[in-house]
């Protein structure tokens, strides 16, 4: 079970307390009843759905109860950083990058297991 | 008989630690024995010269005790104190004897020694690895029918127990700086240096007492004393210590991310008599800063023709049964082993009086300090030996030896058999905190290497040999894992140990009576009969990665997840690829690290605790009026209220017709309230529901409809505006949570300009609604300072006064087409406003009514239950609600979604009334609705019954459907096509009772 930083309690807690809530930075659009059906499609219904580092919203809905943002390795599950909601998309510090990449080499894939058996 | 001869003919007189006089009783297979305190099922039996103690998985060989741990492969047997706490599965080398234990072998029938199942010995040939795979395949038909039932009833280990557990068990959070996997001479150690600092420490070990190898190793001296007495001493020490937890019986059985374990402490397990407040077994659940892994190693066995059968046993389990129990293992003991270490078992023995008939090595040259030993006890040790074979039915009787290279041995007389390839490091927890492992070729052994986590492992896990570096190692990484780097902590408390011997050695691997032929069963992995042609085929047959060789043959795959066949199983696959060991790789450790028992798992939730219910204030109220209750989420709601003779049908129209004529009572209190309070609370609710509410005044409500992006309807419920800045906000009962991160998710991250808190109400106010043309007189006398007449408080009015003189909210609301009233109060008032309110309703001719009696009333009014005539895809629109969606405003949550081509297009499903031609039919809801029925399948479907009942006040069933092209259909004959009948229904309005809607405004 991962400890995960809430940015507003500034504090680890344990990830019973969290709920995830979608990819980040996704921007309700100002104009949204003027957009085209593809803007609409493209905002609503379209998600990148990364393999590796994805920027997600969570949301510490057993504690505080406030939406953040977060930057999550997908294949090694760390969490690299979190920050609070209305925060542009924050970079990676390069050593926190460096320790996700190794950490990912870490990990059982399927690649790495079956995958090598083909 | 003297107390000790009772307790075993195997018993040694002055071996062992137990007290002869302490005995405790029990059963095995229906036989009475008596063991002493603190003997294992193993040791017990084995006290009474017991071998044979269950039948293998596959070919029901007859296996016995292999190991003296919780590796065991083997020894698996049925424990129970009576019939709803029996365990199968349980390792007899684990389970400590208690008084009154009644224990079965398994895996047997009819009996141990005369087993139906070891026809498939014979049968051997065509089991072997893959059989399933190859020999099931056709014809297709005969699986279910044939194959299926055969494979399910000769297949399984043990049996299930069958009723339900009356044992209890526990669960608990803790968190720690240090916590310690394994008790031996490292984890002691390493405890005493972290708690030497002050640390929070605790320390684990899944044996009853400390000490790991010191329960066999009696060669060990440390500080002075022997090194069993030692770890005892130590562990005294820290348990008074009050930074330091010990924990015996308790195994860490999974290490997770972020320093997260999970560990179980079987509490009662041991004790005869258990106390009804001691649960059976106990979770924790540990964060730890750091950890440090202390778990040993596991010795293997040796690979070679029939070295299954009972009798024959690692050499470190011989010595713990003789120096831990004090019980031989046999009258006359070989030993077969590839490492010194296995000759040390053979001094013990020797020195105990036991007859030790040769050491069998399979190598040149052994350790000098122990061969030296050796034949200063005059114990003929044959070098470069090999055991071919063994014999014996039950129990091995005779064993095969040659020189290495020859075919034929010379036969030796043998009642055990003593084997050791070596020690194999325990790194489980350390591959499942995903440290990666290196190969360390020169010993053939995998050792941690990369560490993903904050841990270290120290010992023999760590592939630390010699007595002296463990103990620095130890104390080393007990202070730097407490925060304490350097050596001026450690130097305090350091000491010095030494053993008689330095062991070297080892062998992966088949050994020389593992033959080539595939005729012989030399068994790699003894729980799911893996032999090492087994494993050679599974390679000859195309299987090159290790992970597809451990599938084909089930190596390593058993309960016992392979700790004593992993290695093995390794290097013969290696070997066949010709392919060094790390390129053929390591299958993946995974917890637990021994079997977990779903109770400890589930621990209190179960039963009641499983899924906790909520109820409303009133529920014992209801429950007395003899309420039938029905899930809704989590709440437990009324369901109706039979009279005695009714049943629901009955008690429903009864209702029905009583609120209609009189009134009616209903718990409205699960309705999710949530309370939206601020400056810009109404242009926040602009935003959030369909309709707009700046234009609502104070004092009034409105019916609100809340749309996601999409468009679809989402929730709904009436919003009553107390302030310019307070409303009153109710979602529908399994809504409430969603809708308000729906709301905190838009207020937090796309308005967050606005000033407004939002918060959940739902369990403050308990909600009695009143309806029905007498409402208005049965809550007159209770309110106070409002005046509730139709002309001051007409529909859809809501006001703060006091009921009963507790504060209250009250509502001019209806969801029955009469006239309505819900009285909100603080809900520990409830019950007490509920008991007034009831009993003049009834003195005045109302009734209570039950979700049930709510459904049909707003069915026959046509109102709108979301989840049941929406289902994520109806827009207000298509539900007849258009009326709702404000056309004025410039911005809401959906207000794009809703232009979207495919919900503003001809022919969507629209929400209509059905009345069918014979009005005592009843449609089934979910029933689809066809325009042709002679159409040939696939028909063309137009829709489904979303709500149907039979309505007591118009005499005729009603319902409601989702239908395209609904509206423009009015007046049609559409049909419903039922399994044994064709229902013909006509399309109407979804208004069936008071179409003008008078009755409401009375």
């Amino acid at each position: 079970m991962l400890l995960i930083h809430c940015p507003y309690c500034e504090e680890d807690r344990s990830e019973l307390e969290f709920r995830w809530a979608g990819e980040a930075h996704i921007a309700r659009p100002e104009n949204i009843s003027a957009i085209s059906d593809e803007e609409f499609a493209e905002y609503f219904f379209l998600r990148n759905n990364e393999k590796g580092l994805t920027y997600e919203r969570w949301r510490h809905i057993h504690g505080c109860g406030r939406f953040f943002n977060a930057a999550r390795d997908t294949v090694s599950d760390k969490f690299l950083m979190t920050y609070k909601a209305g925060l542009p998309k924050q970079p990676i510090p390069s050593e926190v990058k460096a320790e996700a990449i190794a950490e990912e080499k870490t990990v059982e894939t399927w690649e790495a297991t079956e995958g090598d058996a083909r | 008989m003297s107390a000790s001869s009772n307790s075993g003919e195997f018993r040694i007189k002055g071996a062992g630690r137990h007290t002869p006089a302490r005995t405790a009783r029990f059963t095995f297979d229906g036989k009475s024995y008596t063991a002493l305190e603190g003997d294992t099922v193993a040791s017990a039996l084995l006290a009474h010269g017991v071998h044979l103690l269950g039948r293998s998985f596959k070919y029901h060989r007859p296996r016995g005790i292999l190991s003296a741990g919780p590796e065991e492969p083997n020894a698996l047997l049925d424990v129970s104190r009576d019939a709803s706490r029996r365990q199968p599965n349980v390792r007899a080398t684990v389970q400590e004897v208690f008084d009154g234990a009644k224990i079965a072998s398994q895996n047997r029938w009819p009996s141990l020694k005369h087993d139906i199942g070891a026809f498939n010995d014979l049968l051997s040939p065509f089991f072997a690895a893959g059989f399933y795979y190859k020999t099931f395949m056709w014809p297709k038909e005969a699986w279910h029918k044939l194959y299926e039932p055969i494979i399910r009833r000769a297949a399984g280990l043990g049996e299930a127990p069958n009723e339900a557990d009356t044992d209890h068990y526990a669960s608990r959070y803790e968190h720690c700086d240090v916590l310690i996997a394994g008790a031996g001479v490292a984890g002691l150690t390493a405890a005493l240096s972290a708690a030497s600092t002050g640390a929070k420490v605790i320390l684990v070990d899944e044996q009853p007492e400390v000490g790991g190898a010191l329960h066999f190793d009696s060669s060990t001296e440390i500080d002075g004393k022997n090194g069993y007495d030692w770890a005892q001493a130590v562990a005294a020490k820290l348990k008074a210590m009050p930074n330091v937890t010990v924990l015996n019986r308790t195994t860490v059985f999974g290490y997770y991310n972020h320093g997260f374990l999970g560990l179980v402490e079987r509490v009662t397990d041991h004790l005869p008599l258990p106390g009804k407040d001691l649960p059976r077994e106990r979770l924790w659940q540990v964060r730890a800063k750091k950890v440090i892994l202390a778990t040993g190693s596991i010795e293997r066995h040796m690979v070679f023709a029939n070295n299954d059968r009972p009798g024959i046993m690692l050499a470190s389990a011989a010595r713990t049964f003789l120096n831990h129990h004090g019980v031989a293992v046999g009258r006359a003991v070989a030993v077969y082993t590839a490492h010194d270490s296995a000759y040390e078992a053979a001094f013990d023995l020797k020195r105990a009086g036991i007859d030790v008939v040769a050491i069998v090595d399979n190598r040149k040259l052994p350790g000098e300090a122990v061969l030296a030993e050796a034949r200063s006890l005059g114990i003929d040790v044959l070098l470069g030996h090999s055991v071919l074979d063994t014999a014996g039915r039950h129990r091995v009787s005779s064993i095969s030896v040659a020189r290495n290279g020859e075919k034929t041995g010379r036969k030796l007389k043998v009642d055990a058999l003593l084997v050791s390839a070596g020690w194999t490091p325990s790194v489980h927890l350390f591959s499942q905190s995903r440290g990666k492992l290196r190969f360390d070729a020169e010993n053939d052994r995998f050792l941690p290497d990369i560490y993903a986590q904050d841990c270290i492992s120290i010992g023999a896990c760590n592939g630390t040999d010699g007595l002296s570096a463990l103990i620095g190692e130890a104390l080393a990484a007990g202070a730097e894992m407490a925060g304490h780097k350097g050596a001026s902590s450690i130097d305090a408390i350091a000491f010095a140990g030494s053993n008689l011997y330095e062991w070297t050695g080892g062998l992966i691997g088949a050994a020389e009576g593992a033959g080539r032929d595939t005729t012989v069963k030399a068994f790699v992995d003894f729980q799911h009969d893996v032999t090492a042609k087994d494993i050679r085929l599974a390679v000859r047959e195309g299987m090159h990665s290790i992970e597809h060789i451990k599938r084909f043959t089930t190596n390593g795959m058993a309960s016992d997840q392979g700790k004593l066949s992993n290695m093995h199983g390794l290097a013969i696959a290696s070997e066949m690829l010709g392919r060094p060991i790390p390129q053929v790789g390591l299958t993946t450790f995974r917890a637990p690290y021994t079997p977990v028992t779903y109770g400890t798992l589930v621990a209190h939730s179960r039963g009641a605790l499983f899924d906790p219910a909520r109820k409303t204030p009133m529920h014992a109220l209801e429950a007395a009026e003899g309420a039938e209750f029905e899930d809704v989420g989590n709440w437990k709601r009324a369901w109706y209220f039979p009279k005695r003779g009714e049943d629901m049908a009955a008690a429903v129209n009864r209702e029905c017709r009583t609120v209609r004529e009189v009134g009616g009572v209903f718990d409205a209190s699960t309705l999710g309230k949530i309370e939206v309070v601020g400056p810009d609370a109404a242009q926040f609710l602009n935003l959030l529901y369909t309709n707009a509410w700046d234009t609502l005044k104070p004092g009034k409500s409105r019916y609100g409809i809340m749309t996601r992006e999409d468009g679809f309807i989402y929730d709904d419920g009436v919003v009553g505006r107390l302030a310019e800045d307070r409303f009153h906000v109710t979602t529908t009962t399994g809504g409430a949570p969603r809708v308000l991160q729906h709301m905190e998710d838009y207020l937090q991250t796309e308005f967050p300009h606005l000033k407004v808190w939002l918060t959940s109400t739902t369990e403050q106010w308990a909600v009695i609604a009143v309806q029905g043309p007498q409402a208005r007189e049965i809550i007159a006398p209770f309110v106070e300072g409002l005046d509730i007449s139709n002309e001051a408080f007409s529909h859809m009015s809501v006001a703060e006064c006091t009921v009963m003189g507790v504060p209250a909210r009250l509502f001019r609301v209806s969801f029955t087409g009469e006239i309505g009233f819900e009285v909100n109060v603080p809900a520990d008032f409830g019950p007490a406003v509920w008991k007034a309110i009831w009993e003049r309703a009834q003195n005045l001719g109302a009734c209570l009514y039950g979700t049930e009696t709510m459904h049909v009333l707003r069915a026959e009014k046509g109102y709108l239950i979301v989840g049941q005539d929406t289902d994520g895809t109806v827009t207000p629109d298509d539900a007849g609600y258009g009326w709702a969606v404000s056309k004025k405003k410039t911005d809401f949550v959906g207000i794009r979604g809703l232009k979207r081509p495919d919900l503003v297009r001809e022919g969507r499903k629209q929400l209509v009334g059905l009345l069918t031609r014979d009005p005592n039919e009843v449609l089934e809801e979910g029933g689809q609705i066809v325009a042709d029925p002679n159409q040939p399948k696939p028909m063309t479907m137009l829709g489904h019954v979303t709500s149907s009942y039979w309505s007591e006040n118009l005499g005729r069933s009603i319902a409601m459907a989702l239908v395209a092209g609904g509206r423009a259909k009015m007046g049609e004959t559409l049909y419903v096509p039922m399994k044994d009948k064709l229902i013909a229904v006509e399309v109407t309005d979804v208004v069936f009772v008071d179409k003008e809607g008078g009755r409401i405004n009375g």
